[in-house]
Formats: structure tokens, C-alpha cells, sequence
């Protein structure tokens, strides 16, 4: 059903227009240039923290261990990762549900970088305006000196950036040696340079368009929107009708609404929106449009807020800060907390009463079971145990589960740190102690200083 | 080097591959020049559920650049690389070619650990704290199947920490019997022996020979008809090394319990037990390594095997010493 006339044709596929986002001042950019800082600060420090005389944080793939700190996990461990992947994405719904795509507008790498670019941009090459000026103008020395200058500050953060990332998965100290000597492995300058690259070409190029066209985050977290999530919105009963009016005139007495229609909104929008259509999905919550209208309010002398944080439902209402406060607290974010919180304790508790070694019981199969002197029946197992700490380590090994079964074999193992050693032991049992059959039975494996692991396995008695 | 049956499927392959990627891109082209209606409020005049409007949002243009991009990718990987139909690619690479490169670096990664061994005679590597570490992982891998973890053999599969070798208990010996393998031969002697009662006879005087529980008159009776069996395993029935003959007098009994019945099925049907061989899989250090290990887990051997084998182990490093030194005594006739 066609609602409107026919206008004309239009392209399956269209030039993306450039954006040139004027920057904005105020309480939400100096938020957004915090997290900036916090999280660069997180992310550039952190490989060049030290513990016991290793990287603090440290994942090494080839050696197969992940240290955090204290904490050195193994592939085994890969439970955790999947429960700190959980716990991330309970607090993206959790967050979304109540405050919309704060992560989006305020903590996201690729907020973050845009935002970090954008200001060497506007540092070489000028404001807005000066920028789509430099753009439309002709190559020149000029041009040509601020934009090789722009990327050269750009490649130059970008390729920190790949250093840094490449920095978590091998010793980033010994890295920058090997870049300072020229000896990097082909791998690493790789890596190295696909991560800046991908810097480079995101915060640079791409910018909005991850957002629009790429990122999964953007479309799915508007299932978690309902009519109480905090949105950036236009106060259009206030604003409505918009016109451009002189300071010194009462608008309200002329028809107009408070707003002057400057489109200062539109201008420092990363995403090239205009917030006044209302809730778009190319928004990312950075309010830097609040910022920019509220400037301008506070020009004309009108109260701030035309733009600003509120719900779809508080709008219509017309509720006030508490009012909107007490929709917090509604069963969707009761539900998203609960299992945020149950799930925290979780991983929290399961970190504190981990066992930091492993068993493995591997039961010898080509024989199932022999018969020995005096008729006593014999299992055959191999323990391997890995001692997942950093220091030497005592282990004493017992088994129970039947009457009258001994342990044969090293009973002590000591290992090194983070070796992993393999002990055969047998198991006998007298003549007629237990029926033909296969028995549950249990190896308890003890550290004086770690504690016990109880592994199950089987014993079988032959026909 | 390819697996199609006829060349007809290698080109319907290549075929399919090709005109996919032609299809991909003829489809580019022509959604490039495709127009879609856009009406005065940027939507396409789609309506669904009364409000549902469908906006007019062409995909950016550098989206296409990519499947352009894909196509381009398509194409070069399948000329470099293997992919259409049995064409190998300009690169020449292969799996078994990637295998065997891969094998090789390893070989070469692991070269100076073994060299450390080389110097080093069977008997010393079985002291050897590192030789044996390797030798537990290789024994792990490649024997503990048959063998079991603790070596301690089970049904059908000796028991390599006794004293007791049928093939013989020398460092090279045991290497000998890893490299190139054992077939143990106990052919059917019933016909030989006699009837089934001499067969029990016997039986019943193999039994004896280690004490295990038997009839002692018929073990009496069988005495004389065990000449047949002495071929092999020795008129004291203490077995052969040479050819692998068990010693009957051990009471090790291999393949089943000590009992008349099982002694009498030995003798009727005979036995072929095969040890493989493991020298096409390991190279020579590893099989000396493997050799050590087994030596000296095998925890009963006697003083006068220990001190044979020591004697073996000089004789062999003194003939390596003269092969490695060929110019010593060229050299001492340098001065004459």
C-alpha cells in the first residue's frame, strides 16, 4: 500500500555522506573524556604492570596459561571466561534496560577512539566548518601539510595501540625490545599492524558506520528499551514551534517554542542525527547534543533541559526527576539484577575456593584389570596432575571406595610450578572382596598447602 | 595428487566454484543499476500493520566495495591454493607438504636435546634424569598401550620390570627387539607329542617345572615326551633367548593361568605372539632412549645380565671409538 505519491527512483546503495561533528563542551563531553582517560589509562598502563617478576597480565596462548595477577588460569579455566562473558553482557542488558546505550556514547573503544581522533583532527585541521572548508578545497601545501600531519599523529596512536593489544599476548617488554632491535617475529608485526590498521580505519574512516552498520550491540540492545529507559530526548511540547528569534523579543508572545532552531544538535551529532525526530536508532546516548542546547539555553537566558536525559513515558507524563527515578525499580530490571548478581557471586565464590591444581584420572584400557600374586586383582591408573601455581609443590595421593583396596606405586609427587606430572599408580584388591563388575571408586589427591581434589574413577573386577 | 574418480567431476567442480563467483558478481552489477521507489517522506511505500513504514536506507557504498572485495579474494585464493577441482594452485602447497614441513621443524626443534644422549651408552641414559623424562613421555604415547602405564604388562603382553626376557635382557638386545621387532612362534606340538594323554603328560611336567600345581605322576610320565619341547625351550626347560623361548621354569605364564587345561591348549595349538617393530617410527636416539627406559625399569635383572650388558655397552663404545677415531694410528706413525 503506497501512503504517499510517488517522488521518484532511488538507489539500492548510496555514497555515505561524511560527517564532520563540531565538538561540544559540557558536564556529558568532560564525562565522556573521563572514561576516555580511564579506560585508555586501563588499557595503555596495564601490560607494563609487573608481579613476582612477571607481566601482571599476561595472556600467553602458546604456553596455554592466562595470568591475572596472582591468578594463573589454564584452558580448563575457560569456565571463567564464559562467566565474565555473561556477567559483561547481564550488565550491558542491566544498563541498557535502565540508562539506554550509556556504554555506547561514553566507554566503548570505538566511541573512545573516534573521540580521541576527532580531536587530533580538529587540532590539525580546525574546527567544523574550517574542516569541510580544507575538504572542498583544492590539494595545496597547505592541505597537504595538515592532512599528512593528521594521519602521521593518527597511525602513530594507531600502531601504539596494536603494540599495546599484541602486549597482552606476549611480554610487551620484551616486545618493545624486539621493535627497538628490529627483531620482531612475523606474527607480532602482524598482529601489530592488522590491530593498528583496524584503529586507524574505525576511529578514522569508518567511525558511525560501525555503529550503524556493523555492530550487533547497537541492534539488539534496543530489545531491551522499554517506555522508562533513559533516552536522550527533545522536549518537543517546549520546543515546538521552532523559529529563529531575537534575544530581546518574548518568543512565546510571538508563537514560537523554545527552540531557536539552531541546529547546533544536528552539528556536534557523531552520528549525523537530528535528535528533534525523536529516538532514532542510530543514536548512541552520548549526549553530546544536550551539551550544545543546553550552551544555547543558557545564551537566550531559557531554562536548560529542551534536550535532555528523560523516558519516552516521563515525557508524556510530564514526570519529574524522582518520578522518573521510581520507574527504576520495574520487573525487567529486578529480573536482569537478580541473575547480575547470582551470577557475580557465582564466579566470585568459585574463584575463592578454586583448587589451584588439577587431577586427571586416566585408566590404562588395552588392560582392564590383571591378576596378580595370591590371586589379588590389579587396576592400572595414571594421575596426571598439574600443579597450576607458580611454586613448587608436595601432593600425596590415596584411594578409597572398597573394602581392602591398597595403593601401590608413588604415593608423594612433587612438582615444579606450572608442570604437570604424571604418576602411574596400581590398584589391588584381595582375592573375593568385591563382585565381578565395575566399582566406583575415589583418588583423593592432597597439597598441605592447596588442599584436596577428589577425582571419581572405576575399578574393575574381572569375570 | 587428487582424489576425483574421473575428470568429469574435477571440472564440474572447478565449474560450479567458478560460476558462482560469477553469479556474485553479475548480481553486483545489477542491483548497482536497480532503482527502488522513494516517496516523499524518504520511505518506499511499504506499510505493514497500519504504521510500520519501510524507510528508504540504501546500503553505503563502501558495503559493496567489500563483496567486490570477496569476489577479488575468491578468485586469487582459489589460483594460489588448492580449490578447483584436482588444480593445485600456482603456490604448490599441499597438507601433506605443510605435514611434513612441520614434522621436520619439530625434528629439527627437539635434534639438540637428543644429541645430548648421543655420547651417552643405553646403561648411562637409564641414569640419565632428562633421557628418562623423554623416555616416560615416549613410553606413555607408544608402548603403555600393550605394556600398561606401569609396564607391568597384562594378558598376552610381557611384563617388562621382572628379570625374566624371553628375548634376552641386554641393553642391546632390548634395543634389538623395539627396533626391529618379535614374532614368537610356539607352533602346534600336539601331533609331535603324541596322543591327548601324552599331551596331558606333559602339560603336567611343564607345570612342574616351576612348582605350580600339577599331577605328579603324570608329570613323571611326560618327562621323556618333553624332548620334543627341549628343541626349544632347553632339556631344563629354561627357554632360549635366541629364539625367544620362554623360560618354562620362571612360572611367568604369559598367556593364561597356570593350569593344566590352559598348558595342554599351548601345546595343541601353538602360539604367535608378535612384538612390532618401532624403527620406522622412532629414530635411533629415541629408540635408545626407549631401549634405557625399559632396561631400567626392568628392576630384577640379575648381576650377571647387568654385567654382560655392561661388557656389550664397552665393547660397543670401544668399536665407536676406533670407527670415530680412524686417524689415530696414523698419527702415531706420524713421529716413526
Amino acid at each position: 500500500m503506497a501512503t504517499s505519491s510517488n517522488l521518484g527512483l532511488g538507489r539500492l546503495q548510496a555514497r555515505r555522506g561524511k560527517i564532520y561533528p563540531r565538538s561540544a563542551k559540557g558536564l556529558y563531553t568532560r564525562w565522556r573524556w573521563f572514561f576516555v582517560f580511564a579506560t585508555q589509562l586501563f588499557y595503555y598502563g596495564t601490560p607494563w604492570l609487573q608481579w613476582n617478576g612477571r607481566q601482571a597480565m599476561l595472556f600467553d596462548l602458546e604456553a596455554r596459561r592466562f595470568y591475572l595477577f596472582g591468578l594463573v588460569l589454564y584452558p580448563q579455566d575457560v569456565f571463567y571466561l564464559a562467566a565474565l562473558l555473561i556477567l559483561s553482557a547481564l550488565l550491558l542488558f542491566l544498563f541498557t534496560a535502565v540508562a539506554g546505550r550509556q556504554w555506547c556514547g561514553y566507554t566503548c573503544p570505538q566511541t573512545v577512539y573516534t573521540e580521541i581522533f576527532l580531536w587530533v583532527e580538529e587540532k590539525l585541521e580546525g574546527n567544523r566548518n574550517q574542516r569541510m572548508r580544507l575538504d572542498a578545497a583544492p590539494w595545496s601545501w597547505n592541505k597537504l601539510r595538515r592532512k599528512a600531519g593528521k594521519h602521521a599523529a593518527w597511525l602513530a596512536i594507531a600502531l601504539w595501540t596494536g603494540f599495546t593489544f599484541v602486549g597482552y599476548f606476549t611480554p610487551i617488554r620484551t616486545l618493545a625490545g624486539d621493535i627497538a632491535s628490529l627483531a620482531l617475529g612475523p606474527w607480532q608485526t602482524f598482529w601489530i599492524l592488522f590491530y593498528g590498521f583496524a584503529t586507524w580505519g574505525n576511529a578514522g574512516f569508518m567511525r558511525e558506520q560501525v555503529c550503524k552498520y556493523m555492530c550487533p550491540y547497537a541492534r539488539f540492545q534496543s530489545a531491551m528499551f522499554d517506555r522508562d529507559t533513559l533516552i536522550v530526548t527533545y522536549d518537543a511540547s517546549r520546543g515546538e514551534p521552532r523559529g529563529k528569534r531575537s534575544r530581546r523579543v518574548d518568543h512565546k508572545a510571538q508563537g514560537l517554542g523554545d527552540c531557536i532552531d539552531c541546529t547546533l544538535c544536528v552539528q556536534v551529532c557523531p552520528t549525523g542525527i537530528d535528535i528533534r525526530e525523536g529516538l532514532q536508532y542510530e543514536c548512541i546516548s552520548c549526549a553530546a547534543c544536550i551539551d550544545a542546547c543546553d550552551d544555547v539555553m543558557d545564551k537566550m537566558g531559557y531554562p536548560r533541559g529542551l534536550i535532555r536525559y528523560s523516558t519516552e513515558a516521563a515525557l508524556e507524563h510530564g514526570w519529574n526527576r524522582q518520578q522518573i527515578l521510581r520507574r527504576v525499580l520495574r520487573p525487567r530490571v529486578f529480573l536482569y539484577g537478580t541473575i547480575l548478581v547470582a551470577v557475580a557471586a557465582a564466579l566470585v565464590t568459585s574463584l575463592v575456593v578454586r583448587t589451584p591444581f588439577k587431577v586427571d584420572i586416566i585408566r590404562d584400557r588395552a588392560t582392564l584389570a590383571r591378576i596378580v600374586a595370591d590371586g589379588h586383582i590389579e587396576n592400572v591408573y595414571r594421575l596426571q596432575v598439574t600443579n597450576a601455581t607458580e611454586r613448587t609443590q608436595q601432593f600425596s595421593i590415596e584411594a578409597d571406595g572398597l573394602p581392602g583396596l591398597m595403593l601401590l606405586g608413588d604415593r608423594a609427587v612433587t612438582l615444579p610450578g606450572e608442570q604437570m606430572g604424571s604418576v602411574p599408580v596400581q590398584l589391588q584388591l584381595p582375592p573375593g572382596a568385591a563382585d565381578a563388575g565395575s566399582h566406583a571408586i575415589h583418588f583423593h589427591v592432597t597439597s598441605p598447602e592447596l588442599g584436596q581434589v577428589t577425582e571419581k574413577s572405576v575399578f574393575i573386577v574381572p569375570r | 595428487m587428487s582424489d576425483f574418480t574421473s575428470p568429469f567431476w574435477s571440472i564440474y567442480v572447478a565449474g560450479l566454484t567458478l560460476l558462482g563467483i560469477a553469479a556474485c558478481v553479475a548480481l553486483l552489477w545489477w542491483t548497482q543499476r536497480m532503482n527502488t521507489e522513494v516517496h516523499a517522506d524518504d520511505s518506499t511505500g511499504h506499510v505493514w500493520d497500519e504504521t510500520l513504514t519501510e524507510k528508504n536506507n540504501p546500503l553505503p557504498r563502501w558495503w559493496i566495495g567489500m563483496f567486490a572485495i570477496s569476489c577479488v579474494f575468491g578468485v586469487v585464493y582459489l589460483l594460489l591454493y588448492p580449490g578447483l577441482g584436482s588444480f593445485g594452485g600456482w603456490l604448490g602447497w599441499s597438507q601433506v607438504e605443510q605435514f611434513e614441513r612441520q614434522v621436520q621443524q619439530s625434528e629439527e626443534k627437539t635434534a639438540p636435546i637428543y644429541a645430548a644422549f648421543e655420547s651417552l651408552s643405553i646403561e648411562q641414559l637409564a641414569g640419565n634424569s632428562d633421557a628418562m623424562a623423554t623416555g616416560d613421555r615416549l613410553f606413555m604415547n607408544n608402548c603403555a598401550q600393550c605394556h600398561g602405564s606401569d609396564a607391568r604388562g597384562s594378558l598376552g603382553f610381557p611384563d617388562l620390570t621382572d628379570a625374566h626376557w624371553s628375548w634376552g635382557g641386554t641393553p642391546a638386545q632390548i634395543l634389538q627387539t623395539i627396533a626391529d621387532g618379535r614374532i614368537g612362534n610356539m607352533p602346534p606340538m600336539a601331533a609331535a607329542v603324541g596322543d591327548e594323554n601324552d599331551v596331558r603328560n606333559v602339560a603336567n611336567y611343564v607345570l612342574s617345572l616351576s612348582g605350580a600345581p600339577h599331577d605328579a605322576e603324570r608329570a613323571k610320565e611326560g618327562a621323556a615326551k618333553f624332548a620334543v619341547c627341549a628343541a626349544c625351550h632347553g632339556t631344563d626347560g629354561k627357554g632360549n633367548p635366541a629364539l625367544g623361548a620362554p623360560d618354562l621354569t620362571a612360572g611367568i605364564f604369559r598367556h593364561g593361568p597356570a593350569s593344566e587345561a590352559h598348558i595342554m591348549a599351548m601345546i595343541e595349538n601353538g602360539k604367535v605372539a608378535e612384538m612390532p617393530a618401532w624403527a620406522h617410527r622412532f629414530s635411533t636416539q629415541q629408540l635408545r632412549v626407549l631401549a634405557a627406559y625399559v632396561w631400567g625399569h626392568g628392576g630384577g635383572i640379575p648381576e650377571p645380565a647387568k654385567a654382560q650388558a655392561a661388557a656389550e655397552t664397552n665393547v660397543q663404545a670401544g668399536s665407536d671409538t676406533t670407527t670415530d677415531t680412524p686417524a689415530q694410528p696414523a698419527a702415531g706413525d706420524g713421529p716413526d
